[in-house]
């Protein structure tokens, strides 16, 4: 199969059955995405398949054949932050992070459709990603702040 | 002293034998200086000036030892012992240092005390010293108790002043100068001639020096403390590089995952691996006590193949069969005989007088479920083992491992890691101990071990569950009499059992933030039972608090409503502990209380005293068509001196928020003799759209300095519970809620 990841296409030999996830952790070793779950109810392992938020958990590589991947590590980097990261950054959500890969990326896809939701409409985009650490008040602070700069 | 300490080392006193035993002992040896674990591991060319301070060529590394599982532990470690180092705390790495007793934790023991932390007189505060006599003796290197920033605040700012210090006496040697003429700066010394000295080039000079002993900054003086700080970890957390346990990649590593009995302990009595060891990668099954690891080349090989073992589990049982056969056995341990504790008996509450009144209360069985699934690496050589893994309990560990692999604890090498989350969790071992049994089978060979979300959440030491009993009287518009018995089984008991350590002593837990609850009443009582051990339970986010707070305060606040008083006005009366009282004081003005409102529209209030911190909350919740929804969260704490206010908002927010979604929605259930939960799907927590609008005061007028990750959490379930039933009239004697109101 053929699957390009944060802007490198890549030829594998892999069971059409591997969840994207696994595919991009143990295969390509793209370690951002995480393993919460496995069944679509953590949103941990949230990446974009042709620009749209998805569970890598739920996407099995015979689907993902031929499509373009982006991980929370191809979206922005330390030295070039996304918006929503760097409004994740400033409202400091994160504890212990495990989640956050999976809520920045829900984020940007969110951003992309709607560019201006309404609390109910983020409410109801972000609610399949759980934070145990529920740093949600925070999640909601750095979702607007990313809309108001993108807006500005 | 030499049978005591034998007698200590045995034995952890979780109750009041504690005090007496070692204040006598601990003195002398407590005084002696910790050596430093530093010395036996110093890469070429470093230096070591304390426990706390490495620095080598590239610079300095702060050890802080305090495990991280998401409460920012290690930013606060930073900050703490860079303020008085004079180290750019954005420019130095950390480790979390080897499992060492020099690394104890002099706070946590005193935890286990039945000394009400508002009580400051002499008896309390000699057994708070013993607390921590006896955590240096035992070498007691753990995190937990909210008591990292208690623990860490003036030892990590002595142990960056003392470095300082020596680093500028090295110096004013070399130059011939005195160390008064000579300041520091962002990792050098500065001569009096402009002439800089990194620390880098001073260690080794100063590493031969004894440590200067230096007075502490005076807080006025901070530069970052107690000011919004930018955690270490927040850009890696943010841009998914931030490595936790299960994103180490090793030469040579096998993948492996771990199937154990559904019943926890009966054992594995045969299994057919043939399909297993078929299918594509799979390079081996291996079994395990209880069960059986299949090891392949990618985590999800792993995991499938292991489904498609076949496994004949043994049937030996360890507990009762079903939820409801555990609930009596709750309810037959209210009995003289396994009566654990009465530390509050004021009066005489059999002969108190009023109208009387009669509720009890149940908090069910708890996961901890961070959202990282439990996971170890570990390698094995005949020689050596190293361990990969992310603990609050890295010397037990170490112990541990030495134990199943047969080697010296000295052989054994810890590798500490920040946790996804923990919430207790990482006060457990058991995954450690199985990919420690595998690595055995494959020396030299680099286990990464994962446990699948269904393994973890059927096989987790559990938030005990509680019954409550409690009775009262009212007199003329207001309580009169009060008296609380909760029936648990004792987390120190089986938590210690696990290491093979004895509890002696009663259990503080079950009866926390209830007997010590700083309300004064002529007539007052408050007893624990200790359900005989069933269940394996554990430390959970607030332990024995997180289901005495919503005990208490839902009994209070029955009262008071049967008082006909007013739930701020009458608590405000009863409490008899300032800080407590100016919490109540503070969230009341911020919720603008005047009452608990009614007719589809609620207030509840709870206020708690847990872990030092008094802390008090207001709910606001409202009745609309598809349920009830939570609208307002207020929340007022005192843990003293606020060294990062955005931290301490999020940690107080964090543990009200986590408990308000198990006290909705969240138990473990037992059929079978096996919990009947299995992921998210059925273990669920608060999601965004159920998430109130929160506002928290850390007031930080009073007080010594605690911690903020605990407190937070038991005041949030009885506040909702009190607001519910301002709103419908409805009482929820019972968590978790969801079981008897429908919620938005
Ligand atoms: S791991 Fe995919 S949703 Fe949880
Ligand atoms: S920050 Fe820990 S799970 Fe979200």
């Amino acid at each position: 199969m053929r699957i390009t990841v944060d802007g490198t296409p890549h030829e594998l030999d892999i069971e059409a059955d591997m969840p994207l996830l696994w595919l991009l952790r143990d295969e390509l070793g793209i370690h951002g995405p995480k393993y919460g779950c496995g069944i679509a109810q953590c949103g941990a392992c949230t990446v974009h398949l042709d620009g749209l938020a998805v569970r890598s958990c739920q996407i099995t590589a015979g689907e993902a054949d031929g499509a373009e991947i982006t991980t929370i590590e191809g979206l922005g980097t330390p030295e070039a932050l996304h918006p929503v990261q760097q409004a994740w950054i400033e409202e400091q959500v994160a504890q212990c992070g495990y989640c956050q890969s999976g809520q920045i990326m829900q984020a940007a896809s969110l951003l992309v459709l709607n560019p201006n939701p309404t609390d109910d409409e983020i409410d109801a985009a972000m609610s399949g990603n759980l934070c145990r650490c529920a740093s949600y008040p925070r999640i909601r602070a750095a979702i607007r702040r990313a809309i108001q700069a993108e807006g500005a | 002293m030499g049978r005591l300490k034998t007698i200590a080392r045995r034995t952890f006193l979780i109750g009041s034998a504690a005090v007496a035993g070692g204040v006598a002992f601990g003195i002398y040896a407590y005084r002696k200086p910790v050596e430093n674990p530093l010395l036996a591991d110093l890469p070429p060319g470093a230096a070591t000036l304390n426990p706390y301070v490495l620095i080598d060529a590239e610079g300095v590394t702060l050890i802080t030892p305090r495990a991280d599982v998401g409460q920012g532990a290690v930013s606060i470690q930073t900050y703490l012992l860079a303020e008085e180092l004079d180290v750019d705390p954005a420019t130095i790495r950390t480790d979390f240092g080897p499992a060492s007793g020099a690394y104890y934790n002099g706070k946590v023991a005193a935890e286990g005390m039945p000394l009400a932390a508002w009580d400051d007189g002499l008896v309390a505060r000699t057994g708070r010293g013993a607390g921590d006599v006896i955590a240096k003796f035992l070498g007691l290197h753990l995190t937990g108790g909210s008591t990292t920033v208690p623990d860490s605040y003036d030892k990590l700012r002595a142990a960056g002043a003392s470095a300082r210090e020596t680093l500028k006496e090295a110096a004013a040697q070399r130059l011939g100068v005195d160390r008064t003429a000579l300041r520091t700066e962002d990792g050098a010394v500065i001569a009096p001639d402009g002439t800089r000295i990194t620390y880098a080039d001073l260690a080794t000079e100063a590493a031969t020096l004894d440590p200067v002993e230096a007075a502490l900054r005076d807080p006025a003086d901070w530069r970052w403390l107690g000011k919004p700080m930018r955690r270490t970890d927040i850009v890696a957390k943010s841009t998914g590089t931030f490595r936790y346990g299960g994103d180490l990649v090793f030469d040579g590593m096998l993948h492996a995952t771990v199937v154990t009995n559904p019943v926890m302990g009966a054992g594995l009595t045969s299994m057919d691996t043939g399909a297993a060891l078929a299918m594509r990668g799979v390079a081996a099954v291996l079994p395990v006590t209880d069960g059986f690891a299949v090891l392949a080349d990618n985590t999800w090989r792993a995991m499938k193949a292991a489904r498609a073992v076949v496994p004949v589990w043994g049937t030996a049982t360890t507990h009762a069969a079903t939820t409801d056969e555990m609930w009596q056995a709750h309810a037959d341990a209210m009995t003289e005989a396994n009566r654990d504790s009465r530390f509050a008996d004021d009066g005489d509450v059999d002969a108190a007088p009023g109208t009387p009144l009669a509720a009890d209360y149940r908090a069910p069985f708890l996961h901890h479920a961070p959202l990282e699934p439990a996971n170890a690496t570990v390698t094995y050589t005949a020689e050596r083992t190293d361990i990969w893994t992310a603990t609050q309990i890295p010397t037990f560990i170490r112990d541990a491992v030495a134990g199943i692999t047969g080697q010296d604890a000295d052989q054994v090498h810890l590798h500490n890691l920040a946790s996804g989350g923990s919430f207790g969790h990482r006060l457990e071992d058991i995954w450690v101990r199985q990919t420690a049994e595998i690595a055995m089978q494959r020396p030299g060979t680099p286990i990464r071990m994962t446990w699948s979300r269904e393994q973890d959440m059927a096989h987790g030491f559990l938030r005990p569950m509680a019954l409550a009993r409690g009775r009262g009287t009212v007199d003329a518009g207001q309580v009169r009499s009060f008296d609380l018995s909760i029936a648990a089984h004792s987390v120190g008991e089986s938590q210690l059992g696990r290491q093979g350590l004895p509890a002696a002593g009663p259990d503080v837990a079950i009866v926390a933030a209830a007997w010590d609850a700083p309300y004064a009443l002529p007539d007052r009582r408050v007893t624990g039972y200790r359900v005989p051990a069933g269940v394996g339970v554990s430390s959970w986010r607030s332990v024995g608090a997180s289901h005495n707070g919503f005990f208490h305060e839902s009994l209070m606040d029955e009262l008071i409503h049967a008082a006909g008083a007013d739930p701020v006005e009458e608590r405000l009366r009863l409490i008899h502990h300032a800080p407590t009282r100016q919490v109540l004081e503070t969230v009341a003005d911020m919720a603008s209380w005047d009452g608990p409102l009614g007719d589809g529209r609620g207030r509840g209030v709870a206020v708690t005293f847990a872990f030092g911190v008094p802390c008090a909350q207001v709910i606001e919740v409202s009745q609309t068509d598809a349920g009830l929804r939570l609208d307002r969260l207020w929340l007022a704490a005192e843990v003293g001196r606020v060294l990062d206010p955005v931290n301490i908002e999020s940690q107080l927010s964090g543990g009200a928020l986590f408990g308000l979604g198990h006290a909705i929605g969240a138990e473990i259930t037992f059929a079978d003799h096996r919990p009947e939960q299995s992921n998210f799907h059925d273990y669920d927590s608060l999601r965004l759209w159920q998430v109130p609008q929160v506002e928290v005061r850390a007031l930080g007028t009073t007080g010594e300095i605690r911690g903020a990750g605990e407190p937070g959490l038991p005041a949030a379930a009885p506040a909702l519970a009190n607001a519910i039933f301002a709103a419908t009239g409805t009482r929820l004697r019972e968590m978790p809620f969801a079981k008897t109101m429908v919620f938005a």
